[in-house]
């Protein structure tokens, strides 16, 4: 061939088919995993496995559903998820706000205090912090989980990052306006923010959602668990029931299912590089 | 008020900038007021939750805390105990080994994947993108019962798929190497969906003419990836392996569900040595002690990294 190949034309076979493999190769673990939990109890183990259920059956979800509580492990994962996300947008917004539209000295030496943070996870102190969360009254309630989980350091940037974008006329506008601090924050800036703290409640609420270092320090009364605590607990026992933690983990994942589905635009296409590099 | 004032006061380290940005301070306090209040809950969170627990950890690394009572003061003696304790080696031993193998299997795999769902060359890349994505949605607990359901060594799919090979069917869980192996696998699967998320939105930022232009020059696939995207992706690359690096040195939850750490304690990661001899033993000096290692583990990581980063930035 002497003519140059269409550069970036035409469909090449041998990457899509490479393409095609990676991604069965993903999809694979789910697909045995969702088919298993539909499969029942004895034919889960017996020979030769087939990948589809002989006879389909619910069994393993109504069990799940009746020995475990489900509802509750629900709404307390749902509590928890939820507040958290919320006072996380709305802390990680402020805290961001300051470190893009405000100078002093002070600031910038939080701003590295947070960056430190993300250097180090607070689950290597676990101990201290366990003892601190104690101290404060909070063993055993959902706030445990909930208030140490509020700060992070990816929130923060993903806002400082986007409301450095906002052009600081509009800042300056308002206060010739004599329009206060407080009211420019919460009445002009945060609205214009909405598509980052959308963007920050769905992976906070992700976060939260499968959180399971904390609540499994903190809690300690079964009625309080979080399902991946619960999860947990059937996964620990000695003799695994694999029926019930199937069909009780394919339960866990359905919230998230949900979310994905609804706010799939927004996290495919979020550009969390840019909250995140600097 | 008071705390306006002292705050108000205390800035303006040179007399000299312009006079006008003095001005507009004097005329407007809440200038210095508002982010001292935007920023009072984060610093409150940090205080409480971070900087007190490495404060307080410290402290009761040099006691015998259990928990309950007051803590005793014992010098140095968690850290002698620590350092003759073949266990805690052990798991250092397997959390490095971890993160050597874990971090590139994630960088080359996530990397990898980008690059095909960004060519205009292949097809099917919407759905590809969002069937890599799922993981991302399951919790680590549950990542780990996915994949200890794959791989069981008596019941599992992949020793049954072996096994109809005519091959031999392999110790997934208690040959501690394939154990861990499986660990990498799993680790991998998880975390992909969030990196390649990062990696293609960096890749999408490479503009198009300078490839073509080396096209056009005759450079090969593999020189364009090398010498123009490969360059190209550095702050984002920089960024995914320190940040997995990070995350691979407190694995936990997703070992929990997956082997417990297994087999016996051959697999057990620092973390869950934390967990261990804090919660279960309730040694919390001792696990305090074991903390502040890790910690001095991470700061030398990140600096070391950090500094590696800027050196290539001078060349």
């Amino acid at each position: 061939m002497t003519t140059p190949r269409p550069a970036f034309r035409g469909v090449n076979p041998g990457l899509t088919l490479l393409l095609v493999v990676i991604a069965a190769l993903f999809a694979f673990p789910m697909l045995w995993f969702l088919l298993s939990s539909f499969k029942p109890g004895s034919e889960l183990f017996s020979l030769p496995l087939s990948l589809f259920p002989e006879t389909w059956t619910t069994s393993g979800y109504v069990t799940a559903w009746t020995r475990f509580d489900f509802w509750r492990y629900f709404a307390n994962t749902g509590i928890v998820a939820l507040v958290t996300t919320a006072l996380t947008v709305l802390v990680s917004a402020m805290t961001g706000y300051a470190f893009a539209k405000y100078k002093a000295w002070w600031l910038q030496a939080f701003f590295i205090c947070i960056l430190v943070t993300t250097m180090l996870p607070t689950e290597v102190i676990m101990p201290s912090t366990f003892a601190v969360i104690r101290d404060l009254g909070l063993y055993n309630t959902l706030a445990g989980i909930i208030v140490p989980s509020i700060l992070t350091a990816t929130g923060v940037f993903m806002f400082r990052q986007y409301f450095r974008t906002v052009p600081d006329e509009l800042l300056e506008a308002a206060r010739i306006d004599g329009v206060g601090e407080i009211r420019v924050f919460f009445q002009i800036m945060l609205p214009i923010a909405k598509p980052i703290a959308i963007v920050l409640g769905i992976f906070s609420f992700q976060w939260r959602w499968n959180d399971y270092i904390w609540p499994l320090i903190v809690l300690n009364d079964p009625n309080k668990y979080t399902l991946q605590i619960a999860l947990r607990s059937i996964v620990g026992a000695d003799n695994i029931d694999w029926s019930v933690l199937l069909s009780a983990s394919v339960i866990s994942l359905v919230p998230m299912v949900i979310l994905f589905v609804v706010f799939q635009r927004q996290i495919m296409s979020a550009d969390i590089n840019s909250g995140l590099k600097d | 008020m008071a705390q306006e004032t002292t705050v108000a006061a205390a800035p303006t380290p040179a007399p000299t900038p312009a006079a006008q940005r003095r001005r507009r301070r004097l005329r407007r306090p809440g200038q210095t007021a508002a982010p001292v209040l935007f920023i009072s809950v984060a610093v409150v969170l940090f205080v409480v939750f971070f900087l007190g627990p490495g404060a307080l950890g410290l402290y009761y690394s040099f006691t015998d805390y259990t928990g309950v009572g007051d803590p005793e003061f014992t010098g140095l003696s968690n850290y002698e105990r620590l350092f003759g304790d073949e266990q805690f080696y052990s798991s250092i031993g397997r959390t490095v080994l971890y993160t050597v193998l874990a971090v590139p299997a994630h960088y080359v795999v996530a990397l990898g994947i980008s690059l095909l769902l960004v060519s205009a060359a292949t097809r099917f890349r919407t759905a590809a993108r969002v069937l890599f994505f799922l993981p991302w949605l399951i919790s680590p607990i549950v990542t780990g019962v996915i994949w200890r359901w794959m791989f069981g060594e008596n019941f599992g799919l992949v020793n049954y798929v072996i096994t109809v090979l005519n091959l031999p069917r392999q110790q997934w869980e208690t040959n501690g190497d394939l154990a861990l192996a499986v660990v990498i696998l799993a680790s991998t699967w998880s975390g992909t969906a969030f990196t390649m998320l990062l990696f293609i939105a960096a890749l999408r930022n490479i503009p198009k003419s300078y490839l073509e232009a080396a096209q056009v020059d005759g450079a090969s696939a593999a020189q364009r990836f090398f010498r123009i995207t490969l360059p190209l992706l550095r702050p984002t690359s920089f960024m995914v392996i320190l940040l997995g690096t990070l995350g691979a040195m407190k694995e936990f939850a997703m070992v929990q569900a997956l082997n417990g750490g297994g087999p016996g304690t051959e697999n057990m990661f620092i973390v869950q040595y934390i967990y261990q001899t804090g919660f279960e033993r309730a040694q919390i000096g001792y696990a305090s002690a074991v903390s502040m290692v890790l910690m001095v583990i991470l700061i030398v990581i990140a600096v070391v990294q950090m500094r590696f980063d800027r050196r290539e930035d001078l060349s």
